[in-house]
């Protein structure tokens, strides 16, 4: 069953990935990969660290264009384009596949200018409508409420689940299509966690979503599709309830139950 | 005896032992601070901001040393902190592993720890001999050898210690690299980079060498960049030699007005450099 | 299948693993003891029977309660998950299985100074023993796992529904044939009932260790409508 997906019910694709191999140098990490990532929905990657989940993660807004040496061939099908094609803009890329990383990383400056930044990238806005669109973004990361009052204040005086929410209103400022979560939550506290979640419950809605994560019962909670993955391979992708509760593949249940492999 | 109190006692040696080293350096310093605000605090007085430097026998202060080495200072600084600034940058951010880089570092290291002297006669060879006369522009140029290294040096400690996931987060919004380092990765390092520019000013306020072999001194007023200029380390220097009673006064002064510039500068860097700490 | 890397959590496995059987081959022997007391009208027998209940009773909630916590603890995923379920539902379910036994022994104690039908009982015993099978394939098929043993379980319990029809009938010719019979008799028909339903609960267990085995429930009804013609025939020569 490796490689293949059996989704029973016909989905629009937003992302498909084919056939995507990865290379740090010479070390070879990720092996012909293939997965869609389902339009409105969250499709979680779970898998044992080094597994190559953040490394796919990564591909899908080319991150890995900052570090020379790193090499990704096969094709990633953004609404059908392929956006491993060295021809494309990968700044317009990102801005349509924004990402929230593991720490929360807020730009030292106002909570206000961390959101106005993404947004004046891209637009020439008055500030009457930048107000708005600051607004609007916070309201959607549900955090709107507690920073009201301070919005010109420094974005580091937050607290750390304050923090990756601002992050996560930053990538939604942006207005992308699809918003990739890196281990969101892994430094935040059960409180924190649980907002961050029920966000991105919450931001499923309108953006294809996939999220890195180590905790099984977050993929559980969070995510309607789960891609397994080890040493570089996709094991086994399939609907989040199935994987989790009768996984075809026995290195899959070994990993969920926590056995030796 | 046991190894505990064996161990114990040994520590006991070594803290005295660092608390006598530490206090005979401290013993020393103060004896140069005192001697120099006992010494240079009798000149002090207004007509040492007001007065050019006199001719040996009669009354005068330093303002003309004082505005050169303004002058002097402020133009080697202009000169030197954006180069410093950009081949920093340059180090942390695009060319980090690169071969050219590495050369870049080596060479600045060496720049960093070159004696003074050497800046000098380089400008001098350079500049002073092809003009055919001491100027005030080739000791700033001299002076900006000097802030290179120190601005470079610590544009690029202070880049690295910006987190590349900061880097990364601008980058996933679609910033292209110009924007990254501009907007997020300077904002991060501000105060460090302040700090650095500070201390490179520090460095070059009391530099005597360099100086001897490009701007010379002049005993009058002069705004004038291609003129020889006086300055504040070269009239001690001079000063201090001189049998003069009334000199050795205006050298001790002299001394003491650089080492407050110094003392301030440094501390203002200090505070930077903490209140950034403090913040992350 | 190989263990966990946590090793107390294998423990907590087995632990419930162990209690189940315990309280299975205590079910087993309060059926077989309630039933000889009947047949036999051993009111001794059918005390201890009684007494025994309080023994599974408390194993019961044991493991219910050592299920819940591993739940909370381990927040069991996938067969784990299904292994903390299927030791709360299968310990229910003996758990009932031994509180029929007991009616049953509560029964004989009733009757044993009641005018007595020798006869009546012989239907009893044979459902007795369908369910006694029943109950003993069923637990096996838990301890091994055992997928088609369980179906097998699911399928027989048609047998013993088709056998009730026909104990009911026997029981109420003989109630027929003589109104001093009634109260022996209505006694018996629980009995049967008892049996039958400690059936319908062996059949439950099955499906749990499908779903424990397989994460899928069982496709389908029982198979019930088989049992009707059968019914019928078992009737048919009975009169």
């Amino acid at each position: 069953m490796t490689n293949a997906f059996n989704v029973t019910k016909p989905h629009p694709v937003k992302v498909s990935v084919r056939g995507l191999n990865f290379y740090y140098g010479s070390s070879h990490a990720l092996k012909s990969v293939s997965l869609p990532l389902n339009e409105n929905k969250v499709t979680a990657f779970i898998g044992p660290s080094g597994c190559g989940k953040s490394t796919l993660l990564r591909v899908l807004n080319r991150m890995y264009d900052l570090y020379p040496g790193h090499r990704a061939e096969g094709e990633v099908l953004l609404d059908g384009e392929n956006i491993l094609d060295p021809a494309i803009d990968v700044n317009a890329l990102r801005a349509r596949v924004g990402m929230v990383f593991q720490k929360p990383t807020p730009f030292p400056m106002s909570i206000y200018d961390n959101i106005a930044f993404g947004i004046k990238l891209y637009e020439k806005l008055p500030v009457a409508e930048l107000d708005v669109r600051v607004e609007q973004a916070l309201r959607g990361a549900a955090l709107w409420d507690e920073v009201k009052d301070k919005l010109h204040t420094s974005g580091l005086g937050l607290s750390g689940g304050q923090q990756q929410r601002l992050c996560i209103a930053r990538s939604v400022a942006v207005q992308p299509e699809v918003i990739l979560f890196d281990e969101p939550c892994s430094a935040l506290d059960p409180i924190s966690t649980a907002k961050v979640e029920e966000l991105i419950e919450e931001l499923a809605e309108e953006y294809t979503i996939a999220i890195v994560t180590h905790n099984m019962q977050q993929a559980v909670r969070v995510s309607d599709y789960t891609a397994f993955m080890y040493l570089g391979e996709l094991i086994e992708f399939g609907q989040t309830d199935d994987i989790f509760n009768k996984p075809a593949e026995k290195r899959t249940l070994d990993y969920i139950t926590g056995r030796f492999g | 005896m046991s190894l505990y109190e064996t161990r114990r006692k040994n520590n006991a040696i070594a803290t005295g032992l660092a608390w006598l080293a530490a206090g005979f350096g401290l013993l020393w310093l103060t004896l140069i601070l005192g001697t120099l605000v006992y010494e240079g605090g009798r000149g002090l007085s207004p007509t040492v901001f007001t007065q050019m430097t006199p001719p040996p026998g009669s009354t005068g202060g330093l303002a003309n040393a004082i505005a050169g080495s303004l002058l002097m200072s402020a133009i080697g600084v202009a000169i030197g902190t954006p180069l410093g600034m950009l081949a920093g940058t340059y180090l942390a951010e695009y060319g980090r592993h690169t071969k050219l880089a590495m050369i870049v570092r080596f060479i600045n290291d060496i720049l960093l720890s070159a004696p003074s002297i050497v800046i000098g006669l380089f400008v001098y060879e350079i500049l002073v001999h092809p003009m055919g006369h001491f100027s005030a522009i080739s000791g700033a140029v001299a002076l900006s050898l000097l802030v290179v290294p120190v601005v470079l040096r610590t544009t690029e400690d202070m880049l690295l210690l910006v987190p590349g996931s900061m880097r990364e987060a601008a980058s996933a919004l679609g910033a292209p690299r110009a924007m990254v380092i501009g907007k997020i990765a300077y904002r991060a390092a501000k105060a460090g980079l302040i700090t650095g520019v500070l201390l490179a000013v520090a460095r070059v306020s009391g530099e005597t060498a360099p100086l001897l072999f490009t701007a010379l001194n002049n005993q009058f007023w002069s705004s004038n960049l291609n003129a020889p200029m006086a300055s504040l380390p070269v009239v001690i220097f001079q000063f201090a030699l001189s049998p003069y009673k009334d000199w050795q006064q205006l050298a001790w002064t002299g001394a003491l007005l650089i080492t407050c510039a110094v003392l301030t500068l440094s501390i203002v860097a200090r505070t930077l450099g903490a209140g950034r700490r403090k913040s992350r | 299948m190989s263990d966990h890397i946590v090793k107390s959590y294998d423990r907590d496995l087995e632990n419930m693993g162990r209690h189940i059987s315990e309280m299975g081959g205590l079910a087993e022997k309060m059926l077989a003891d309630s039933m000889e007391a009947l047949i036999g009208l051993d009111s001794t027998l059918a005390h201890r029977v009684i007494a025994a209940d309080q023994r599974l009773d408390a194993l019961h909630s044991e493991i219910e309660e050592s299920a819940v916590l591993t739940i909370a603890r381990r927040q069991p995923l996938a067969v784990d998950l299904r292994e903390c379920i299927a030791a709360i539902r299968i310990s229910g379910d003996i758990e009932r299985i031994g509180d029929l036994a007991k009616n049953i022994a509560k029964r004989t104690l009733k009757i044993v100074s009641e005018l007595q039908v020798s006869r009546a009982a012989v239907g009893l015993r044979s459902m007795h023993e369908i369910a006694a099978t029943q109950l003993k394939d069923s637990l096996d098929a838990y301890a091994l796992r055992d997928i088609d043993r369980a179906r097998m379980v699911w399928e027989t319990d048609a047998d013993l529904d088709a056998l009730e029809d026909s104990v009911f009938r026997d029981l109420l010719t003989f109630m027929m044939e003589d109104p001093r019979n009634i109260t022996f008799c209505t006694h018996l028909l629980f009995c049967s009932k008892n049996l039958e339903r400690i059936g319908d609960h062996t059949t439950n267990i099955a499906e749990t260790v499908v779903y424990l085995v397989t994460g899928e429930t069982f496709p389908g009804e029982r198979p019930k409508g088989r049992g009707v013609n059968y019914v019928e025939e078992a009737g048919e020569g009975a009169q």
